[in-house]
C-alpha cells in the first residue's frame, strides 16, 4: 500500500495533467471554430472553379488536353502526397492517416506498381519510415507556419506540378483527413495527378466567348485547381487536428477525473486507518497504566 | 439595371453585389461588363478591377492577381487568386 505521502503527491501530479488537457481542449474548441469557418469561406471558390474546370474540360479533349489532363500516358509510377498534422496530441487521427496512406500503397504495390510518398507535415513520417523507409521522397514543412493559407497550398502545388512535368512520376494521389464531426475525421484518397476527368456537367446551352481560346484557358486553369485542391485539403486538415484534439482532450480530462476521484478514496481511507491505529495504540496505552 | 458582381478568392467571398458596371482587366485587353452581357470568359492579367457602383459613379479599383472572370446567366463572376483592397 502506497504512502499517504506517495498518493498526495499522485494526486496533485494527476490534477497538473489534468490542468494541461483542460487547456489544449478549450484551445482547441476556439481554433476549431475558426478553422470551420475558413473551410467554409474557402468552398464558394472550389465550387465556382470546379464548375467551370468541367465545362471547359469537357470541351478539350483527345490530343489537345494539356499534360496535366491527360497525363503522361503511364501508369507505373505513383506519388502518394500523405497529408498529417504537424502537431501531436489529437487522438488517432494521424495514425488513421497513416493507415489509409499505407493501404493505398500496399494496394498499388501488390498491382505492381512503384510507389513513393511526398509528406506533407511533421507526423507522418516516423510512422511511415518504418514501413517504407527508402520510399520517402521530399516533402513540404509547414510546422514553421502559423497560419496555413492559400500560398502554402501554392508552395506545393508548384512543386508537385514541376515534378509531375519532369517526369518523376506518373500519378499522384492526395491523401488527406476529411472532416466530419469533431468526432470523426476521415482519411481520404482522391486523384491529383493528372486531373481526373470531371463528371458530366449539364450544358447550360449558352455559347460561350472565350478569351483567349479554351486550350489556353484551360492550360491557366488546371494549375489552379490543383492549387484549390490542395488547400481545401489544408483545411480539412486544421479542422481535423482541432476536433480531434478537442475530443481527445476532453477524453483525458475525463479519465484524470476519474483518476482523482479513486486516489482521493484512497487517500482518505489510508488517513482514516492510520487515525484508528494511532487511537488504538493510545487507548492501549492509556489501559497499560 | 443592376449587375451581380461577384469577387471570390480561394480564402474568402470578397464581394457579392448588385453594380452598374465592371471594367475588368482581361489578358487580351480590358474590358467592361454591363448588365446582360453574352457569356464570355477570359483570364485575367494582373491589374485593377474597376466597379462602378451607379452609372456616372466614379470607379472603385480593386487589385487583383492570377485568375480569370465569367459572365453568364447569374451576372460576373471574378476568381481571383490574391486580392488587395
Amino acid at each position: 500500500m502506497a504512502s499517504l505521502k506517495e498518493l498526495k503527491d499522485r494526486i496533485k501530479s494527476v490534477k497538473s495533467t489534468q490542468k494541461i488537457t483542460k487547456a489544449k481542449q478549450m484551445v482547441a474548441a476556439a481554433k476549431l471554430r475558426k478553422a470551420q469557418a475558413a473551410a467554409e469561406a474557402a468552398r464558394p471558390y472550389a465550387e465556382r472553379l470546379t464548375r467551370v474546370m468541367g465545362s471547359l474540360a469537357s470541351k478539350v479533349s483527345g490530343n489537345d488536353a494539356p499534360l496535366l489532363l491527360s497525363g503522361t500516358g503511364e501508369t507505373g509510377r505513383h506519388l502518394l502526397v500523405v497529408v498529417n498534422t504537424d502537431k501531436g496530441l489529437c487522438g488517432g487521427l494521424n495514425a488513421n492517416i497513416v493507415k489509409e496512406a499505407k493501404r493505398q500503397a500496399k494496394a498499388l504495390e501488390q498491382a505492381g506498381k512503384q510507389v513513393t510518398f511526398y509528406l506533407v507535415g511533421k507526423k507522418g513520417r516516423a510512422p511511415l519510415k518504418r514501413d517504407y523507409a527508402s520510399q520517402i521522397g521530399d516533402g513540404f514543412d509547414t510546422s514553421e507556419v502559423r497560419n496555413i493559407g492559400f500560398t502554402e497550398a501554392e508552395a506545393i502545388a508548384d512543386d508537385l506540378v514541376a515534378r509531375f512535368e519532369k517526369g518523376e512520376f506518373d500519378i499522384a494521389s492526395l491523401v488527406y483527413p476529411v472532416f466530419k464531426s469533431a468526432l470523426a475525421q476521415d482519411p481520404t484518397t482522391v486523384q491529383l495527378l493528372p486531373v481526373p476527368a470531371p463528371e458530366e456537367v449539364t450544358d447550360t446551352g449558352a455559347v460561350v466567348e472565350y478569351e483567349p481560346d479554351e486550350e489556353s484557358i484551360l492550360e491557366d486553369l488546371l494549375p489552379r485547381y490543383i492549387k484549390t485542391q490542395l488547400f481545401g485539403a489544408l483545411l480539412e486538415r486544421e479542422a481535423s487536428e482541432q476536433g480531434a484534439s478537442m475530443t481527445a482532450m476532453d477524453n483525458a480530462t475525463r479519465n484524470a477525473g476519474e483518476l482523482i476521484d479513486k486516489l482521493t478514496v484512497q487517500y482518505n481511507r489510508s488517513r482514516q486507518a492510520a487515525i484508528t491505529t494511532e487511537l488504538v495504540e493510545i487507548i492501549a496505552g492509556a489501559e497499560a497504566l | 439595371m443592376a449587375l451581380h458582381f461577384e469577387l471570390v478568392t480561394p480564402e474568402k467571398l470578397v464581394r457579392s453585389e448588385e453594380v452598374h458596371m465592371v471594367v475588368v482587366p482581361g489578358s487580351e485587353g480590358e474590358f467592361g461588363v454591363l448588365e446582360g452581357h453574352a457569356p464570355f470568359m477570359s483570364t485575367i492579367a494582373d491589374g485593377a478591377v474597376q466597379v462602378i457602383k451607379t452609372a456616372g459613379a466614379a470607379p472603385e479599383s480593386i487589385m487583383v492577381r492570377g485568375g480569370f472572370a465569367e459572365v453568364g446567366d447569374n451576372g460576373l463572376t471574378v476568381l481571383a487568386e490574391h486580392v488587395e483592397d
